[in-house]
């Protein structure tokens, strides 16, 4: 009944894991600035944007299953 | 009309309309225990969104967010991250915590541990630990709607009055329309929140600064160092980040969570929406440019929770603080509801009947749960009016907990070796760890979240013991060889 996850999808969702929050020495500077925000604004922004978007890829591997 | 007059009405006709959505949500709808707690696991997409959007988004998501900003810095960012890696972590476990919820009737999180791990004492731990963290959550929320109308108001209206008033205006709809009257006014809640987070977020620094760009030029000019970690603290570290982020996103460990993914239609609804929840972070975002703008508009205030409602203040018309007064208020009032609902639940069904009525019937539960409402919304008020420790501390200390019922919840999925004894023992290790590092002020500890060391203790105790105790129950009953519940 509980169906483990599938490697791909566990791949995908340490990506959003990485970005965001084991990098984070790489990614909290001021510069460079985009789009008139401090680097580590911006950087967290994109992955709020790129976080779906992974998972809307596993979505799909695990609904294949 | 006096500028307090003026934005008091506002406010009052806010509050007002939500109480009223309220009230209408569960009109001519049986009202037994499965439709008041759960909805009678009906609900589709966009309204089990906004239900855990509305439970994730609170008081804290506008004053102690841009407090935190304000007095605290860089080191805010962590919330933004949390949100959206605890929603990774519902695409994973919610389907299946779904369907076991359906099978076996669950509407609780102790319901959870008493199916799978059998016998009373380790539901009630769990349910009586949830009982005390959604209480301390409540406290918080109310604590953030006395201060919210309060500065509203220009201070005609005090505290006391406040957090009385809408107390009773909650209680009343919890106990009308249980959680489908929370869903509707949270829809009218955020529609309101998310045009305040744009307002303020871009209105604030473009008003005072031109722009956010300029805003954060000037900003960074000012306060060097400020909008990275550690920021104005110096024990906020990348460690402690790194640690708090991986705590806080334990998000469907929180029982009011738990219980709100049963009310989906399916499990397939509870994944889709862990998928678009990060949309939801991003007025965030604008709070804390919000929470920036201030830092620089309104210096030098002793306390950083109100820094965003003084900024607003001095920036904008009296009506426009009227409707942000309104919309916070609401954004309290919602989560209280959802809070109070868990917490009557959990203390009907899963501690109050297991040991002193076991023969009673959902229906006479039901009964119970509602008495349990108004001494929980009792409780809360008396704690938040009597409190003065500031939003944020008692947050963390609420997570640091919560996050302790994550490994009972995770193993129990996957696990065919933990036993109940193995997962109490560390449980209580884990809140004993965490609890003890919180309250002697050594959090964080070596760098890292009290509840992350809290969670180490838990998961080597309930290792240890979870290998000594051979009674291996598993009342989900789906691996084979594994003796089912005796019960």
């Amino acid at each position: 009944m509980i169906k483990k996850p599938s490697i791909g999808s566990v791949v995908l969702a340490l990506i959003p894991f990485c970005g965001m929050c084991f990098s984070v020495p790489l990614w909290d500077r001021v510069a460079p600035r985009v789009l008139g925000l401090p680097f580590n604004m911006f950087w967290l922004l994109a992955w709020l944007a790129l976080t779906p978007a992974l998972m809307g890829i596993a979505y799909r591997i695990e609904r294949r299953r | 009309m006096s500028p307090g007059t003026l934005a008091l009405s506002i406010i009052f006709g806010i509050v007002a309309i939500g109480s009223c959505i309220g009230f209408l949500a569960a009109n001519k709808r049986q009202l037994n225990l499965e439709e008041w707690a759960v909805a009678g696991r009906g609900l589709g997409l966009v309204l089990v969104w906004i239900l855990l959007a509305g439970e994730t988004f609170t008081t804290f998501s506008v004053l102690g967010i841009s407090g935190w900003v304000y007095s605290k810095g860089g080191p805010v960012l962590y919330v933004l991250v949390y949100l959206t890696l605890g929603q990774i972590l519902v695409f994973f476990f919610g389907p299946s915590l779904w369907e076991l919820g359906r099978r076996f009737g669950l509407q609780t999180l102790g319901d959870f541990f008493a199916q799978r791990y059998g016998g009373r004492l380790l539901a009630a731990t769990v349910a009586l630990a949830g009982v005390v963290f959604l209480i301390v959550y409540l406290q918080l929320q109310l604590t953030g709607l006395g201060i919210i109308v309060q500065v509203a108001s220009f201070e005609r209206i005090g505290r006391t009055p406040a957090v009385l008033v809408s107390a009773a205006i909650i209680a009343c709809f919890v106990l009308a329309s249980g959680v489908r009257g929370v869903v509707w006014v949270s829809v009218f809640k955020d529609f309101l929140l998310v045009a305040v987070a744009v307002v303020v977020g871009i209105g604030l620094p473009y008003v005072h600064f031109g722009g956010i760009g300029p805003m954060f030029t000037a900003l960074i000019k000012a306060r060097p160092g400020y909008l990275t970690m550690p920021g104005g603290t110096t024990n906020l570290t990348h460690s402690w980040f790194v640690s708090t982020v991986l705590v806080n996103s334990l998000v469907f460990a929180w029982p009011h969570f738990f219980g709100s993914i049963f009310t989906a239609k399916n499990g397939d609804t509870v994944r889709r929406n862990s998928l678009i929840m990060p949309f939801y972070v991003f007025p965030l975002a604008l709070i804390i440019f919000a929470g920036c703008a201030a830092i620089l508009v309104t210096p030098g205030l002793a306390n950083g929770d109100l820094a965003l409602l003084t900024a607003v203040r001095m920036t904008f018309p009296p009506w426009l603080l009227g409707v942000i007064g309104g919309a916070s208020a609401l954004t309290a009032m919602v989560p209280v509801a959802i809070h109070i609902l868990t917490a009557s639940t959990l203390l009907a069904k899963n501690i109050y009947r297991p040991y002193l009525a076991p023969n009673m019937s959902d229906e006479r539960i039901a009964g119970a749960a509602r008495i349990a409402v108004v001494a929980i919304t009792a409780v809360a008020l008396v704690l938040s009016l009597n409190s003065s420790a500031t939003l944020v501390g008692l947050l963390i200390l609420a997570y640091s907990g919560v996050a302790q019922f994550a490994p009972g919840i995770v193993l129990g999925l996957y696990s065919r070796r933990v036993t109940g004894m193995g997962i109490l023992s560390g449980l209580l290790a884990g809140l004993a760890v965490a609890g003890y590092l919180t309250f002697t002020h050594r959090d964080p500890f070596m760098g890292l979240n009290a509840g992350f060391i809290g969670l180490a203790a838990n998961i080597l105790v309930l290792a240890a013991v979870s290998s000594l105790s051979s009674r291996k129950v598993n009342g989900f009953g789906e691996a084979p060889g594994t003796a089912r519940s005796p019960t």
